[in-house]
């Protein structure tokens, strides 16, 4: 019991030492799959209270940094009296292989779960290097 | 004066949590505690939210009776095929039910839930019946 308690509890994002946020909001680390599928790598982030227009992704270099910003949608006059779960911004950051085609990659949200898909490179694909030894 | 009605004020709500604790705990196995909510009140009316983020909303049940609300609804895992491989894999899938006790009783016609961006909200009003009736002294 104990177990799932912990799988389904949202962890909060940890910094850098030295770092501070500049917003004052709790930041989580969201859930991800990733899943090779073919030519595409397919990264499923669990980010509810997010939609299109409050997830920013990010490419800098190798890395792809996913930030979802939340409002919470806290009702009107009304007092919280029991809290399971804490409501906060979303981030994460991935370190990308250079195999992957940075052009052209996919984000879509549905249903609070961020949907990215990155396609391999095409040369990539079918790039094999020999390996020869010497006798 | 004022802690020591405050305090009998909050009283059914500390006892409410306790309740819910206890079923939660010898609910049913694997999920039962899928998923965390937050219970919001205002007098005589309640707000349940939950985040449930990618269940299609058709697959979530919400049942009233009385002052307990049952919620349970299930998650399928991404369609995979036998080529395709996971790297990570965090997050849930699967089956759910939930059982939360209100300490009143429930107008089940005016519950009122939306299911926006992955987040669940139920509205629960008290039933009138159940409401405090102050009675005039002729």
């Amino acid at each position: 019991m104990t177990d799932t308690l912990k799988e389904v509890q949202k962890k909060e994002a940890e910094l850098e030492k030295g770092v501070e946020r500049i917003r004052e909001t709790r930041v989580y680390t969201p859930a991800v799959d990733i899943i090779e599928k073919g030519n595409d790598i397919v990264i499923l982030a669990d980010m509810p209270g997010v939609d299109e227009n409050s997830v920013d992704v990010t490419l800098e270099k190798d890395l792809l940094t996913i930030y979802g910003k939340i409002e919470p949608e806290i009702p009107v006059n009304h007092k919280l009296m029991v809290s399971e779960y804490g409501i906060g911004d979303y981030q994460r950051t991935f370190t990308l292989s250079s195999e992957i085609d940075r052009e052209h990659i996919q984000a879509t949200v549905r249903d609070g779960v961020l949907r990215l898909v990155l396609p391999k490179a095409d040369k990539e694909k079918t790039r094999k290097i020999p390996v020869t030894g010497h006798a | 004066m004022t802690t020591t009605y405050l305090e009998r004020l909050l009283e059914p709500w500390r006892e409410f949590d306790r309740m819910n604790r206890l079923i939660n705990r010898t609910g049913s196995q694997g999920c039962s505690e899928y998923p965390s909510v937050n219970v919001w009140v205002n007098g005589d009316n309640a707000v349940i939210t939950t985040e449930i983020p990618g269940i299609d909303r058709e697959s979530i049940d919400i049942s009233v009776s009385g002052n307990t609300v049952s919620l349970s609804g299930s998650r399928p895992a991404e369609e995979t095929k036998e080529e395709e491989s996971y790297h990570r894999h965090e997050l849930w899938h699967g089956k759910f039910s939930k059982t939360i006790k209100l300490p009143f009783n429930i107008d089940s016609e005016k519950v009122n839930a939306t299911y926006r961006k992955g987040v669940l909200h139920i509205s629960l009003p008290q039933l009138e019946a159940d409401k405090p009736k102050k009675i005039n002294i002729k």
